[in-house]
């Protein structure tokens, strides 16, 4: 049980950050929503590559023992990086239509009608 | 034709080194800036053609970046072009040429040119790596590339309140779409240990969480692709995105509605045959969702097109009917699997899906020309445009005569393969797509009425046709539609036939790498 306590946070993270996105109404709160998806993604990833005791999977001058899956690692890093650039352009974004709306309410940032 | 491997990897490398430069060459001169990428677009289309020629010719090609050895598949990203995927890179390519010749006296007027045209170079980049890598995290890497690239390049126009919104709105879908596709990626790599696509396919079982990767993966790719219920990002950034970026957000759509192809076809190849719950086939199952999916998309695309009275979101609900119908081709080329109307009916939704993006891209072109030449894009304010803008009109008249399906042009050609291949699977299914088609005939035959007929409006006295550049691109696009048109069964042979096959055949795709140890 206790070895699932990871994947249960994935779990409530990408929740929370869904929840985050669909029901709040301020444009930053659905960039943290969005955040949120992202930690629980690449929580999800570095927790697929861990093994039991094992260290960090640096072959110089390594101790000896069990080592982390490197390849999850080296995918969430990527992500990370993306994930940066994504909530940038975002939050620039919401800079722009605060100055053009003078609001964050998406109720009110609605000038594109059906 | 035969070249070489790495010509694969310059495909995707010519337009990112081409992105970083032409800010660069942008200080020198703009006229020499605009050169320089319709250059480099138009010699990285040109090895996309000599890179189709082979495939066509000789099979699947394959490139390996990282350690040649197979016994290392962890450090390594393999590149994997069969016909489909040069399907797709061809109209990328060709769509995104276009754009570019477009927005030479398009955008003239704008200042940041420098940055739209690396984002369109980024884009570029990114649409041919989804189309053409074989591996699963890098499909996710080049998928957020191009949505960071669409995005940036909707909201370009950033004087205006919509661009901004329908970006913001835009950036939200496509980042959660990536992450679901990164997570449905996670879950199949830590059952399989692996992520390319045809090791994956070779071991994939169909357990629980595998059904969880599909629906993650089907979901997040078709809400990309615009499909109805996950369409309404599509009429807003289409319409407020410069006309030259709409048709380049065209082929960024259909990059990722060959993701949907791929996961289903290849990714998930070996079990469409397994039995599902209820003793129900999964290409069944699958196929009879994508059909009721393309059926509403069909109807909702058209029903809002018809009480549209904004040009371009007229055109972008045209758009979604237009990917209703490739759905419903594909859905039930899925359903019927290993039956001659199936064949068909994938034949058919794979030749629309080059047809929808030559026919929307021009209306996309035309649209952009009305506003450059009235700065007006309101139908209700328009009219009388046929005296002034002769050639516009021509061009507006094979456009929506193509996306409606008339005979001799393209759109006629597969719509006609998707109705008598969904006939065969159910009759009501073809009755509505005919219907459908017509009533989008009567949408564009009341904005052909309102824009271009009628009398000259006083304040329209003076428009002008519209430059040279933005008559060549449209019309290098008309002249397409109408070769197609006319010649539909040597396209369907030389370049849909393939690409149908290459879906259908995908343990030939597998096989290339896990026996041929590439």
């Amino acid at each position: 049980m206790i070895f699932n306590i990871p994947y249960i946070a994935v779990a409530v993270l990408i929740l929370l950050g869904l929840y985050a996105l669909i029901f709040k109404r301020n444009l930053i709160k659905m960039v943290i929503g969005i955040t949120l998806i992202e930690s629980g993604v690449n929580l999800f990833l570095i927790t697929l590559g861990y093994r039991k005791e094992s260290i960090a999977p640096i072959y110089t001058s390594s101790p000896g023992g069990v080592m982390a899956f490197p390849v999850p690692q080296a995918l969430t890093l990527t992500s990370i990086v993306i994930g940066v650039a994504v909530i940038a352009l975002m939050l620039s974004l919401v800079m722009h239509i605060y100055r053009h709306y003078g609001t964050l309410d998406v109720r009110k940032v609605r000038r594109l009608k059906e | 034709m035969n070249v070489p491997d790495y010509t694969i990897a310059l495909v995707v490398a010519i337009p990112l080194l081409g992105a970083f430069l032409t800010p660069l060459v942008g200080r020198i001169n703009d006229k020499l800036r605009n050169i320089f990428v319709i250059l480099v677009l138009t010699l990285n289309a040109f090895l996309v053609f000599l890179l189709a020629s082979d495939v066509l010719t000789t099979g699947i090609k394959t490139y390996v970046f990282g350690a040649q050895d197979i016994s290392y598949p962890i450090v390594r990203i393999l590149f994997e072009v069969d016909a489909m995927s040069i399907f797709m890179a061809i109209i990328s390519s060709i769509l995104v040429t276009v754009a570019v010749i477009y927005s030479w006296s398009f955008m003239k007027e704008n200042t940041g040119l420098d940055k739209y045209y690396t984002l369109i170079l980024l884009l570029t980049a990114g649409m041919l790596g989804m189309v053409l890598t074989g591996d699963m995290f890098n499909f996710f890497v080049f998928l957020e590339i191009t949505s960071i690239a669409s995005c940036a390049l909707i909201a370009f126009w950033t004087h205006k309140g919509e661009s901004v919104e329908a970006g913001f709105k835009y950036i939200v879908i496509s980042a959660m779409g990536a992450l679901f596709v990164l997570f449905a990626i996670a879950l199949l790599y830590g059952q399989y240990n692996a992520l390319n696509i045809a090791l994956l396919s070779s071991v994939i079982q169909y357990t629980f969480l595998d059904k969880i990767a599909l629906v993650l993966l089907i979901v997040a790719l078709a809400m990309k692709a615009g499909i109805v219920p996950m369409h309404m990002w599509l009429p807003d950034s289409y319409g407020s995105a410069p006309s030259s970026i709409s048709i380049i957000l065209v082929s960024a759509t259909l990059a990722s509605l060959y993701g949907v192809f791929r996961v289903i076809f290849t990714l998930y190849g070996n079990v469409l045959s397994k039995i599902a719950n209820f003793g129900i086939p999964v290409n069944v199952l699958i196929g009879w969702l994508i059909v009721a999916l393309a059926v509403i998309s069909i109807l909702i695309g058209v029903f809002m097109a018809l009480i549209q009275s904004d040009f371009k979101r007229l055109i972008a609900y045209g758009a979604v009917a237009e990917l209703g119908y490739m759905f419903l081709g594909i859905g039930t080329g899925i359903v019927a699997l290993g039956t001659a109307y199936g064949k068909t009916a994938l034949d058919g939704g794979i030749f629309h899906v080059i047809n929808d993006a030559l026919d929307v891209g021009l209306l996309f072109l035309v649209a952009g020309a009305i506003y450059y030449a009235t700065k007006e894009t309101s139908l209700d304010k328009l009219g009388g445009l046929a005296r002034n803008m002769k050639y516009t009109t021509v061009f507006f008249i094979i456009g929506f005569l193509a996306v409606a399906g008339m005979p001799p042009l393209n759109g006629f050609a597969s719509k006609l393969l998707i109705y008598e291949s969904t006939f065969q699977l159910n009759p009501i299914l073809a009755i509505v797509a005919i219907l459908c088609s017509i009533l989008l005939l009567a949408v564009f035959v009341k904005v052909f009425y309102s824009a271009f007929m009628g009398p000259q409006l006083p304040k329209f006295k003076d428009v002008k046709e519209v430059p040279k550049s933005m008559l060549f691109s449209m019309g290098i696009i008309a002249c397409i539609i109408v070769i197609f048109g006319l010649f539909p069964e040597f396209i369907i042979n030389n370049l849909v036939e393939p690409a149908a096959n290459a879906l259908i055949g995908y343990s030939e795709y597998i096989s290339q790498v896990v026996v041929g140890g590439i």
